[in-house]
């Protein structure tokens, strides 16, 4: 967990609520929020899929999340970001991250949003495992 | 004739291991002797030599206390060692 005034990360083993993340970013002088879920999706490549399994370097996970939402905050005029992931087991439907980024005019939202998942996915300590009825496989590992 | 025998000191790191590295390796934490003065790509290249399987990965990274590790940083005893395989979260 970390948080200042303007930035709210999280790496959990909790549900994920929008509600919460979108309170979070919550500010008088933002006119968009932009929020991005990424959710558990039932197939792989036509294979289906049961669960996922998060592993996290928590200690750099979080502080690489923080980062982020510096770089982002430095490249955009954002008023408040958050970055929650979960870890553990998730199954078909659940949330694995919610990224909220609040700012004044809806542009730089879109901007930043799109900015933090997709950076996210290549610099952030952190593993899924996708489990199938017949199988697993560690996501990404492999060309 | 005398020839001069030259041992390196040596150093055993801690390193923590995650996802397909773990499954590879068999183990959540090694510890493993390299020379000391050993740098970030002594390190992974002496590691794919022990478990070549590190080979099919895609990458293989090192963090050095929470931080991605600089090119030809050197390891030390007392730094906390990851290894990076390609990450996914999202």
């Amino acid at each position: 967990m970390y948080s200042n005034d303007k930035i709210s990360i999280s790496l959990t083993d909790k549900q994920l609520q929008v509600d919460t993340v979108l309170n979070l970013v919550q500010s008088d002088g933002a006119g968009a929020v932009d929020i991005f879920v990424g959710t558990v999706r039932n197939n792989t490549r036509k294979r289906t899929v049961e669960r996922l399994d998060f592993e996290a370097y928590d200690p750099m996970a979080v502080k690489e999340m923080e980062k982020l939402a510096i770089r982002a905050c430095e490249q955009w005029p954002v008023e408040k970001i958050a970055i929650h992931h979960r870890k553990g087991t998730l199954y078909i439907g659940d949330i694995a991250v919610i990224i909220a980024v609040a700012t004044p005019h809806r542009q730089a939202a879109f901007e930043a949003c799109k900015f933090t998942i997709d950076t996210l996915k290549q610099t952030v300590p952190i593993w899924k495992k996708e489990v199938f009825n017949d199988g697993e496989v560690w996501v990404s590992a492999h060309p | 004739m005398l020839s001069e025998i030259r041992i390196l000191p040596s150093m055993e790191l801690n390193i923590l291991l995650f996802g397909i590295t773990k499954d590879i390796v068999g183990q959540q934490k090694l510890r493993y002797k390299m020379p000391q003065g050993a740098t970030v790509p002594d390190l992974v290249e002496q590691l794919k030599k022990s478990y070549p399987k590190l080979h099919d990965l895609d990458s293989v990274l090192v963090a050095v206390n929470n931080e991605y590790g600089q090119k030809q940083q050197e390891l030390h005893e007392s730094d906390e060692i990851a290894l990076i395989p390609p990450v996914s979260g999202g």
